[in-house]
């Protein structure tokens, strides 16, 4: 039983890291109706990002993304720019051929730049735990979830309590009244797809901290991703974090209850029967009458 | 999206097509004397990356070595690498590719039984004699391909047989009395594994727990829980690098500090495993092992020599798969040599008989190219921030660490 239970908290905590950087991807499908499957790769960017600044200047991987974040979030406005921006038609469609160019062309700069090497981020805290209950709890989990509870929530405050959240809504709801109503739907797309692109940075960092990760691994994490935006309906940041917490719980408990092997199927089991009864995701409603 | 999938199925076949009009001028019989091209398919991306790239290393020194010598009986040889990317569908394609389309006189393996045993069926049709560096599993020879040549001292499922030798051979008072196992169902680590404990539980070693885990998996935290709360003396896991990373990592997080702790790969990768983990971390860490920098088998001080001439680093540094790849040039050398020839059938046919000596050891093949006679698999220990062979003491620079020491 402790087991399970540490299996629960594991599941939470590593929940909170793929809400985190699933966050971003189901914000750029909501506001420009675009599957960035490119996602994975900007993750995968934003850990070499912090893994360059604690190899050249020691610097803290949470604390270097006072750099990443705002330099993720200039290159998002400068991708949304030249290459999403231009779609103008078929631009669900196209942006799928795009931003998987995108993640081909960041994972061969990263290949050339770092190698196809595994590495990992490195901090004091990385292997230190604490006691509760009988078992460790890695303050690395602690501090990603309090990361990810710190920027979802950021977020959220921002989307619900700002003029400019109140913009993003508004698109997210319907573009072209958006656009009839004054708000400059271009400039509201650039900067959501930078934010996006920034909270990419800051899952990064924690993924990177807890995992061996190399140019390659976008892959593995476009399509657990992809999963849970679905799961939890797209263009939903609620549904978005349940979903995450629902994968990496199932997945954990199935793997110390029953077998590792059967994690992944248990989970699909459950997003099966969930899609059965809510086609359009868990927090999907909403979504699909806005468009 | 039935226009995007188009358009990517367009995509690839443009890709595939640039792939396929790559010229070379090497044929399948090239003429005395002209230059050769050897095919590699490697994992340059995807989960066996670090292994593709020392792989990598490997041959393209060994080629150095051959060309600085006159070339392979006068062949000048140039190495062509496709990337796999870990795949086991790609693999076949680059094989294909290499041998209808690129014409390459000779194919040397790629890493690992998963991608061995796909791409060995090609190889066979063709009738290319496929020496490879790391496809040692069972099932690569179950095949019964001769064909196939695994160029290590030892065939896979043999690689931890030292390591129970080991505990077995300590007093009763310090005999492990339970031992926890984990492994990906991965036809290089699975079998070791099970081995393993089907000759510990023959010691008298008890399973306290045994998990297969699939060879996909990205995260492995709540897999090292359970061998955590096992309890067991000692932790005996089936991994590549990043699990193996992984399942140190929470071993220390949830100071579970085991008698003795071996992984099938991962602390064989010198400072990059060190790195990882952290160098004080290590301590106490065993894997089993075939190469070291410091043995003294044929050619191994040149090659040490060449190699951090070539990439940098210490010799310490060096992975045993670059010294794997560099072994397979030289067991076709010497066939070819043997055969007077490069003629693959003719090759089949030498290294069928005969000892070959490697930086590895000596080694020959039976008919379905599983090593035999050689020198046999050493265990390797973690022991001051470097890894050195601790077993059987006819080889070994120091005596084994046990029990391992705590966790820093």
């Amino acid at each position: 039983m402790t087991l399970v239970l540490e299996a629960a908290v594991l599941g939470i905590l590593t929940g909170g890291v793929y809400a985190l950087m699933a966050s971003g991807l189901t914000l750029i499908f909501g506001v420009m109706r675009i599957i960035n499957v490119g996602h994975g790769a900007l993750v995968v960017l934003g850990a070499y990002l912090s893994f360059a600044l604690f190899r050249s200047l020691h610097m803290d991987p949470f604390l270097s993304l006072v750099v990443t974040m705002p330099a993720m979030f200039a290159l998002g406005v400068v991708l949304q720019l030249v290459f999403i921006r231009p779609l103008k038609t078929d631009r669900e469609a196209l942006s799928v051929l795009v931003t998987y160019a995108l993640a081909l062309g960041i994972e061969g700069v990263l290949g050339y730049v770092f190698t196809t090497n595994f590495v990992e981020l490195r901090a004091w805290y990385e292997n230190a735990s604490f006691g509760i209950f009988g078992f460790h709890i890695t303050w690395v989990y602690v501090f990603g979830f309090a990361l990810c509870l710190l920027i979802l929530g950021a977020l959220f405050l921002m989307l619900y309590r700002t003029s400019f959240g109140g913009a993003i809504r508004a698109t997210m709801l319907n573009r072209t009244a958006a656009q009839l109503i004054g708000v400059d739907v271009d400039r509201v797309a650039a900067i959501a797809f930078g934010i996006g692109v920034a909270t990419a940075a800051a899952g990064g960092v924690v993924f990177g901290i807890t995992n061996a990760f190399n140019p390659g691994s976008h892959y593995d994490l476009i399509s657990r991703l992809l999963t849970i935006i679905v799961l939890g309906g797209l263009g939903s940041l609620r549904g978005a974090v349940i979903a995450a917490l629902i994968m990496l719980v199932s997945e954990d408990i199935t793997q110390v209850l029953i077998s590792p092997v059967w994690a992944n199927f248990v989970f699909f089991v459950i997003l099966v029967v969930i899609l059965i009864a809510r086609p359009q995701g868990l927090y999907g409603v909403r979504v699909r009458d806005r468009i | 999206m039935r226009k995007p999938l188009s358009m990517i199925a367009a995509g690839f076949a443009l890709v595939l097509s640039a792939c396929g009009t790559s010229s070379n001028t090497a044929g399948g019989s090239p003429a005395p004397a002209a230059p050769i091209t050897i095919g590699v398919s490697l994992s340059l991306s995807g989960d066996f990356s670090g292994d593709g790239k020392a792989l990598q290393q490997g041959y393209d020194l060994w080629a150095q070595d051959i060309n600085a010598k006159g070339g392979l009986l006068g062949h000048r040889v140039t190495m062509k690498y496709v990337d796999d990317a870990s795949s086991t569908q790609q693999v076949v394609t680059n094989y294909q590719t290499l041998i209808t389309q690129d014409k390459v006189a000779l194919v040397f393996g790629p890493f690992s039984s998963l991608l061995t045993i796909p791409a060995s069926t090609v190889t066979d049709r063709y009738g290319y004699a496929f020496p490879e560096p790391a496809g040692g599993g069972p099932k690569v020879f179950a095949q019964g391909l001769h064909s196939i040549f695994f160029v290590q001292p030892a065939a896979v499922e043999d690689n931890l047989v030292s390591y129970t030798k080991f505990l077995l051979s300590l007093p009763s008072d310090q005999r492990p009395k339970t031992a926890a196992y984990a492994t990906e169902d991965d036809p290089f680590t699975q079998p070791q594994i099970d081995k393993a404990k089907s000759l510990l539980e023959a010691g008298g070693i008890t399973t306290a727990s045994y998990k297969v885990y699939p060879a996909e998996a990205t995260s492995w935290d709540a897999l090292a829980l359970q061998v955590v709360n096992s309890k067991a003396d000692v932790a005996i896991l089936g991994t590549q690098e990043p699990d193996a990373v992984a399942f140190v990592k929470v071993f220390q997080q949830q100071h579970y500090n085991p008698k003795s702790i071996i992984e099938t790969t991962g602390p064989d990768q010198g400072k990059d495993f060190a790195d990882k983990v952290g160098a004080n971390n290590t301590e106490g860490i065993m894997v089993p092992a075939g190469w070291t920098s410091s043995a003294k088998a044929y050619g191994n001080e040149k090659f040490t020599i060449e190699f951090v001439a070539k990439y940098g680093g210490a010799f310490g540094d060096i992975s045993a798969d670059a010294a794997e790849a560099y072994s397979v040039g030289q067991v076709v050398e010497q066939a070819a040599q043997k055969a007077n020839s490069i003629d693959n059938k003719a090759l089949i046919t030498a290294l069928h008989s005969g000892t070959y000596q490697t930086i590895q050891g000596p080694m020959s093949f039976d008919s379905v190219g599983k090593p035999q006679g050689g020198v046999g698999v050493y265990l390797e220990q973690w022991q001051g921030a470097q890894a050195i062979f601790v077993y059987p003491s006819s080889v070994a620079a120091a005596k084994p660490e046990y029990p391992k020491p705590n966790w820093p």
